[in-house]
């Protein structure tokens, strides 16, 4: 990304300029969205996302009181646009947009932690901002996401920080903290593949056989890990069609390979609220056979790959499709798609869906850089990452 | 503070600023990609719509045609291009302005505008003359849908290019194949004949305009290559990679002006300074180009059916707001009033601000924004553009239904029917198929001559910039214009109606249904069919092709022993046929086919095995007797009875085949045969059912009698069923005197 920087630096210039805004902000970073995509999955993604918001915090004025609240707007706004911005790429676009949201929405707990945290001057903002969340979230949100205990705590002792925000003053630089939390954020995103792959040992032993689908950067580290452990096994590769960016296992044969496989390890595009995962299609299959013949199915994801939605979300729940020429090729059809002599209607439909919802039953343990969780312990997490007022939806009817 | 953030963005951008050290040393060294996109068709095929908006202007599934163009080139990693506009070159211009297309950042779109090009000559001769384009570049139009990756061709281009100075243009090809009673391609284009060295992938021979689906192919092709493909299926997407010295071409021979016509034929045929083209066939990527209402439906289609990933609807790529893809292809956006007693269908795309009352039912079709749809309005296979209000009860079919059109209710729009900006139907009105009806009125045009086109569609488009000043004084001096307007046009339309339908000459009506929105009716299918079949004939009894006709082979058993064993060979081969069409007849029981579709298979057969329609009507009849022969029949009258029901049945078929009495008197002959030999549980009834035929006006009673005058000389036995019969033909001769 040669011109990433040169982009960057063109939308602070918008950003300071501050008119008429609206339109090309969003036009850049849809624009930079499209490139960053190319050949960078979600990791790149998130890391994009996360650099770019932290360059709008750092140009971004603060007013002399409401700090924290100026900077969450500032990210709300930088963030509906790229949620809204749909972005097209390769290889996995609504991924890449579930991506960006995470980011988003860390980012923003971060400025929430910040603000919260004991040095701040402005806890009373904060106060204001949760009796708002209270009175315009819908109540269904209100009841389901309850706040982080830490957060709690600290909305009951405003009263006490606002006079302790006085005797510390404005000395520590809220601007700053967020910045270097976000610096952490990008490091963590970028060392997950090593934190990950870290704890390979402790699950591949000698002379197993393991099964995966597809290609992930994160499962290859991983395998490379234990091998260079010099623990020896065996990896079967299910191709992962139409995309097939494994090779060596046909997807129909998985069924007939499951039974002499110890393990089963998969990459995903996202972790879901309820421990369920979001995955290249057929998996949902690898797992289903799996779960027949008791195998444990492993996901490896780095921790940004959490996802603070349920499945019911649209969001989340729309699949995306791809164009059916993966499958077949135009040509050979054309005179079944022929809509000169048939009554008008297409003779072929083809769909190209892109990814699989594994309920959290057929997974048996999510690994994240932080160890490996139970799928039933992602929503705890979930809440160590992310403040409960940015769950909602991004969008038009977002509760923002 | 300070220091610290800057520090830390140099930070964060070390990795990219050493990565754009790298690429500019590589900059250097290469030309930025550039374009040329051709904002006008300098064709006249989308009028009258064109008349007030340019054709790249026109909404592809809610999004201007030139975006898709534009998107697709940003994509693909151009980096320069230049919009050629001619024809309301002003509102091109605008919209590239209000769409953001020049805020873009490595992608530099400038306008270049012209008021007195007559064709794509003379847009690129002007593009030469500015001396913009610097090295290799693309060419394309801009209704142009594709998601190809230019890189590969790119790099055959220029490695052709390194190798041989000559090849200066990669024209970008597909597969699709062209339907062989239409000869027209899925969009709606002429078969094209091409003719590829497979090796180097040259282009010698290119023709879209076939006669007769013939060519001719230069015998020196033949001994300059070793081999050579000649195809025709394959469609020409209209994208080219071209050299500078394109342009130098077209400034050196200022007659060319069409691309494909006088281009590239031109260096095809004539052979200038050595000049080679080349192809370049994509396989799973999409190209097409629109080019008439045919592929504007098709291409559409193709869009909805996500053919064009990723510029599909719910992908934002530019200009279109966001939809969402639920089931089945059903595009919606998210603000959407839909009654719920409202059907809206499979492969639809419904914009945001619409609203659609009860029991409303749309499919196949796209529907804009801000549009209104009354109740109980059934659409089908059609494109609503933005703003259009539909009221209550009306029937859309296959149209084209452009802005602030006012459809009132009652209305039936016939399948093939455009309605150009703001036209108004009146109450109850039915608009005839294929009709085209505009506020403006029909320009007078001299007969197109194919070679006029371009003469005539320069002035079309002159025509229309002086008239495309005309939608404002329009509002300005509505209060005259238009009323003056609907008083003219007020009968055309219905009451109330705002519009002139404009007339096809007799010409071009005829293209009418090949270029039309609306699927081919089978009608026309079959008819093409048939004449397409006589042509054949006509072909074969001109040539000197061996003889079909029943005299000849009579002539050819009496006279030679030289051609007894072609003459077994037509025997044999009606005996082939016989059994073929039986099976075919069999089949169509079974499955309960249509009679069109039986009728076609059997023109089939019959040409396959090179026969008269006599021969047809024999082996038709013959089939269906043996199937009423092979229902169970405990008597003869049973067996009567069953052979009442087939010939009732497929009556329609067997007149089919009997268009004078020859071949009725084929049928009794045959039916004659059948008693003798296959079938003699008929002998018995030959006379109920040779009644049964006249009775239901499959054989006339001239038929009839003439049979039996024929036999009248023939030996004793073979008198046997006319004697059978010489009540029946008493009757008949009885009764042709009374009428006498």
């Amino acid at each position: 990304m040669p011109d990433m920087q040169g982009l960057v630096n063109e939308l602070i210039d918008k950003l300071k300029k501050r008119d008429g805004l609206i339109n090309g902000l969003s036009f850049v970073l849809v624009l930079m969205l499209i490139r960053w995509q190319k050949g960078e999955g979600i990791t790149g993604t998130a890391l994009q996302t996360a650099e770019l918001l932290r360059s709008v915090i750092s140009v971004q004025k603060l007013p002399p009181t409401n700090k924290a609240a100026a900077l969450i707007n500032a990210v709300r706004d930088v963030g509906e646009k790229l949620i809204a911005a749909n972005p097209v790429g390769e290889p996995l676009a609504s991924f890449c947009q579930l991506s960006v949201g995470n980011v988003i929405r860390r980012v923003l707990h971060i400025v929430r932690e910040e603000d919260l945290s004991p040095s701040s001057d402005e806890a009373g903002d904060n106060e204001e901002e949760i009796t708002w969340l209270r009175d315009n979230t819908a109540p269904y949100v209100a009841e389901i996401i309850r706040p982080p205990l830490l957060h709690m705590l600290h909305t009951f002792s405003s009263a006490e920080e606002k006079s302790k925000s006085y005797i510390f003053g404005r000395s520590r630089k809220l601007k700053n903290d967020v910045i270097e939390a976000i610096n952490m954020l990008i490091e963590d995103v970028n060392i997950c593949y090593e934190l990950i792959a870290e704890q390979a040992v402790e699950h591949i032993h000698h002379n197993e056989t393991i099964l995966t689908l597809g290609w992930s950067r994160t499962v290859l580290e991983f395998l490379l890990a234990a091998k260079d452990k010099k623990r020896s096994f065996h990896v079967f590769v299910a191709e992962g069609a139409p995309r097939c960016h494994g090779h060596a296992l046909t997807d129909s044969a998985v069924f007939a390979m499951i039974s002499r496989v110890n393990m089963v390890i998969v990459g995903v595009h996202a972790v879901t609220a309820n421990g369920g995962v979001i995955a290249p299609v057929g998996i949902d299959m690898v797992a289903l056979a799996a779960q027949k013949f008791a195998v444990p199915v492993v996901v490896v994801a780095g921790i940004h790959k959490l996802c603070p939605l349920y499945t019911e979300n649209p969001e989340v729940s729309l699949n995306d499709v791809r164009s059916p020429s993966e499958l077949l090729e135009l040509g050979n059809f054309s005179d079944c798609m022929d809509f000169g002599s048939v009554d008008g209607a297409p003779l072929v439909h083809v769909a190209n869906p892109v990814f699989d919802y594994v309920p959290p039953e057929l997974v048996s343990l999510v690994i994240t850089d932080i160890g490996g969780h139970k799928p039933s312990y992602i929503y705890r997490l979930i809440a160590d990452y992310y403040s409960s007022q940015d769950y909602v939806r991004y969008g038009k009817d977002a509760l923002l | 503070m300070v220091a610290k953030q800057s520090g830390r963005n140099r930070g964060g951008g070390g990795g990219g600023t050493a990565a754009a050290t790298e690429v500019s040393v590589e900059e250097l060294a290469r030309v930025p990609l550039q374009a040329i996109l051709l904002a006008d068709s300098f064709a006249t095929k989308f009028h009258p719509i064109t008349l007030e908006r340019p054709k790249v202007l026109l909404p592809l599934v809610n999004v201007p045609m030139i975006d898709y163009t534009l998107a697709w080139l940003e994509s693909a990693g151009v980096e320069e291009v230049f919009v050629f506009c001619c024809a309301h070159a002003k509102q091109v211009a605008e919209h590239l302005e209000n769409s953001q297309w020049f805020a873009q950042p490595n992608f530099s779109v400038t306008a270049i505008e012209s008021n007195n090009a007559v064709g794509a000559g003379d847009a690129l001769r002007l593009i030469y003359e500015q001396n913009v384009i610097r090295g290799d570049f693309v060419l394309v139009s801009g209704d142009t849908v594709s998601n190809m990756s230019l890189a590969e061709a790119l790099g055959e281009h220029k490695e052709r290019r390194r190798k041989d100075s000559n090849a200066i243009m990669t024209m970008v090809i597909t597969q699709s194949k062209t339907s062989p009673t239409t000869r027209q391609s899925r969009l709606g284009t002429d078969e094209l004949f091409m003719a590829i060295d497979p090796d180097t992938k040259q282009l010698l021979y290119y023709e879209d305009k076939s006669d007769k689906g013939t060519v001719s192919l230069d015998k020196t092709l033949l001994s300059d290559h070793p081999s050579i493909y000649l195809h025709n299926d394959k469609q020409d997407c209209y994208i080219d990679i071209c050299s500078p010295e394109v342009l130098s071409t077209f400034a050196d021979n200022f007659d060319y002006q069409h691309l494909r016509r006088h281009f590239l034929k031109g260096l095809l045929d004539d052979d200038i300074m050595g000049y080679k083209i080349f192809t370049h066939e994509i396989q799973s990527n999409y190209a097409a180009r629109i080019d008439n209402f045919r592929s504007y439906d098709t291409v559409s289609k193709d869009i909805i059916q996500r053919w064009t990933y990723p510029l599909v609807p719910d992908v934002q790529f530019f200009g279109n707001s966001s939809t969402k893809l639920d089931r089945q292809g059903m595009y919606r956006a998210s603000v959407v009033g839909q009654s719920r007693s409202a059907q809206v269908g499979p492969f639809t795309v419904i914009g945001s601000g619409t609203t659609i009352g009860s029991q409303s039912q749309i499919s196949n079709s796209v529907v804009g924004e801000g549009c209104k749809i009354g109740a109980n309005v059934s659409i089908e296979g059609c494109y609503i553009w933005h703003n259009v209000t539909i009221e209550d009860g009306c029937q859309l079919k296959h149209a084209i239904v452009c802005d602030g059109v006012v459809i009132k209710s009652g209305v039936i729009l016939e399948p093939g029917v455009v309605l150009s900006y703001k036209v108004v139907v009146g109450q109850q009105f039915i608009v005839p198929a294929y009709s085209k009806v505009s506020l403006y009125q029909q320009p007078i045009k001299q007969d197109s001559d194919e070679e006029l086109e371009y003469a005539d569609s320069s002035t079309g488009f002159m025509d229309a910039s002086s008239l495309s000043g005309l939608p404002d004084k329009l509002k300005e001096e509505s209060t005259i214009q238009l009323s003056e307007s609907q008083l003219q046009a007020a009968s055309e339309v219905g009451s109330g109606g705002v519009g002139f339908i404009w007339s096809t000459s007799e010409g071009s009506h005829e293209e009418e249904w090949r270029h039309s929105v609306a699927p081919i009716p089978p009608a026309k299918l079959l008819e093409i069919m048939h004449t397409s079949n006589n042509e054949l004939e006509v072909v074969q009894q001109d040539g000197n092709l061996p003889p079909s006709g029943e005299l000849e082979r009579d002539s050819v058993t009496a006279n030679s022993n030289d051609y007894d064993d072609d003459d077994v060979d037509v025997k044999d081969d009606y005996e082939f046929f016989e059994n073929e069409v039986e099976a075919t007849f069999k089949r169509a029981l079974e499955e309960n086919i249509k009679e069109d579709d039986v009728i076609l298979e059997v023109n089939s057969l019959r040409l396959s095995y090179n026969l008269a329609t006599a021969d047809c009507s024999g082996a038709l009849f013959y089939s269906m007797m043996k199937s009423a022969l092979s229902a169970p029949h405990p008597s003869p009258s049973d067996l009567v009875k069953n052979a009442a029901t087939v010939i009732t049945k497929w009556k329609k078929l067997l007149k089919y085949y009997l268009p004078s009495i020859d071949e009725e008197i084929e049928v009794i002959l045959k039916f004659e045969e059948m008693c003798l030999e296959s079938a003699k549980e008929y002998s018995t009834v030959f006379v109920q059912i040779l009644h049964l035929l006249y009775d239901k006006d499959i054989i006339q009673e001239e038929a009839i009698l003439n049979w039996a005058s024929e036999k009248e000389g023939a030996d004793e036995t073979d008198k046997l069923f006319v004697k059978q019969a010489e009540k029946f033909i008493q009757w008949l001769n009885e009764a042709s005197e009374e009428e006498d």
